[in-house]
């Protein structure tokens, strides 16, 4: 599984308060420029729907949820759409940049790949559906209600802690 | 009045617009690459905090959250941001709590939120893909559940609720508590993993 796509000792990762201010004062431009903070969660959402709405129009257009998203075109028209192009190819950009970028299934020293990507599957689907139940996931909710101090973005997020720490011991073979 | 009041794309109704894209995906690189630099596009390290193993998940998380609120708060105290001008979400209690515990679940087992997935499927990992997968097929099971989840959408609606407000404090005292609450939480995992890497192995 390992392409080498890098050299063969990867950077170290930055001081997590170092990348933790310059994601702050990411969502600082984001708020005054854009006037909103940032996400992820939605794009994915509208990136579904728009598979979706490819093979099925009639059945997403009706959709309670969806049809709002297909009344002023395509719901990829959408600007946390191209925020998370953005994501996605700042990410590579740093993580060649390191020497990060390698292709593989990360997981625990004695877990399998199966399990690994099982649950991957799994912990994607929940976390894709509380997302949507939540108005957005902790780009949205987290680190841009919790900077506007938001009383439902906290709740949020001691929530998301909770359930963590709630279930880590479940899944304690996939990581340890 | 206030000449230097800056607009927003948001305050002036033109998010649909090229240049709110164009914006968008620029900021969207600044996004990703410093989650990438702060070890983000490892689901190891992401889940590492809920076994008490690594917390940058907690010092990246509270830094750009303060990061960001003292900067707004600091642009607005001088006037040069309205905080009309900024989207606030709304409130609703019930589903932000039962949504995060949810995510929290899947969190710890699919190792990714989305945008730190975005960056790991960007670094090669193939459980970040998987993962997105899986979160396009959870978001459609909620559009398509939403006849009997409507309802549930509302509870605790409580409009735009901010700490303040509720706690019926000042906004600058709330400030200054929530900066204390990310400082004391920075002195407790540093503090964990100072007695982890001293306890033998």
């Amino acid at each position: 599984m390992n392409a080498p796509l890098a050299p063969a000792t990867p950077q170290r990762f930055w001081n997590p308060y170092l990348a933790g201010a310059g994601l702050g004062l990411t969502l600082l431009v984001s708020f005054v420029t854009l006037g909103t903070g940032l996400g992820a969660s939605g794009a994915i959402a509208r990136g579904a729907a728009e598979v979706t709405h490819a093979v099925a129009p009639q059945a997403v257009e009706s959709n309670g949820y969806l049809g709002s998203w297909f009344e002023g075109g395509p719901a990829l028209r959408h600007y946390l759409v191209f925020m998370a192009v953005g994501v996605f190819i700042g990410g590579l950009l740093s993580a060649r940049a390191a020497g990060r970028a390698r292709f593989q299934v990360e997981r625990g020293p004695t877990a399998t790949v199966r399990r690994r990507l099982v649950l991957a599957l799994v912990g994607g689907v929940l976390v894709g559906f509380a997302s949507r139940m939540a108005g957005g996931c902790t780009s949205g909710q987290s680190l841009t209600g919790g900077a506007l101090m938001l009383d439902g973005s906290w709740a949020f997020t001691m929530a998301v802690f909770a359930g963590g720490f709630g279930a880590a011991w479940f899944v304690r073979k996939e990581w340890n | 009045m206030r000449p230097l009041v800056l607009a927003t794309l948001f305050s002036e109704g033109r998010l649909d617009t090229t240049a709110a894209f164009v914006l968008a995906g620029v900021i969207g690189l600044a996004f990703g690459f410093w989650l990438e630099r702060a070890g983000f596009s490892s689901s190891r390290r992401l889940t590492g905090v809920f076994y008490g193993r690594d917390f940058a998940v907690i010092q990246v998380m509270f830094t750009a959250i303060v990061t960001a609120l003292l900067g707004l708060r600091g642009l607005v105290v001088l006037g040069l941001v309205d905080p009309a001008t900024v989207y606030q979400m709304e409130t609703f209690v019930g589903p932000q709590v039962v949504g995060g515990l949810i995510f929290g679940v899947g969190f710890v087992m699919g190792g990714w939120c989305p945008g730190t997935a975005l960056v790991g499927l960007a670094s090669g990992k193939g459980d970040a893909l998987v993962f997105l997968g899986g979160a396009a097929l959870g978001s459609l099971a909620y559009a398509f559940a939403w006849p009997s989840l409507a309802s549930f959408s509302t509870v605790g609606a409580c409009g735009v609720c901010t700490l303040p407000e509720r706690f019926g404090l000042s906004t600058g005292v709330t400030v200054l508590l929530v900066v204390g609450v990310a400082l004391f939480a920075f002195v407790v995992v540093e503090a964990l993993a100072a007695r982890r890497t001293r306890a033998p192995a």
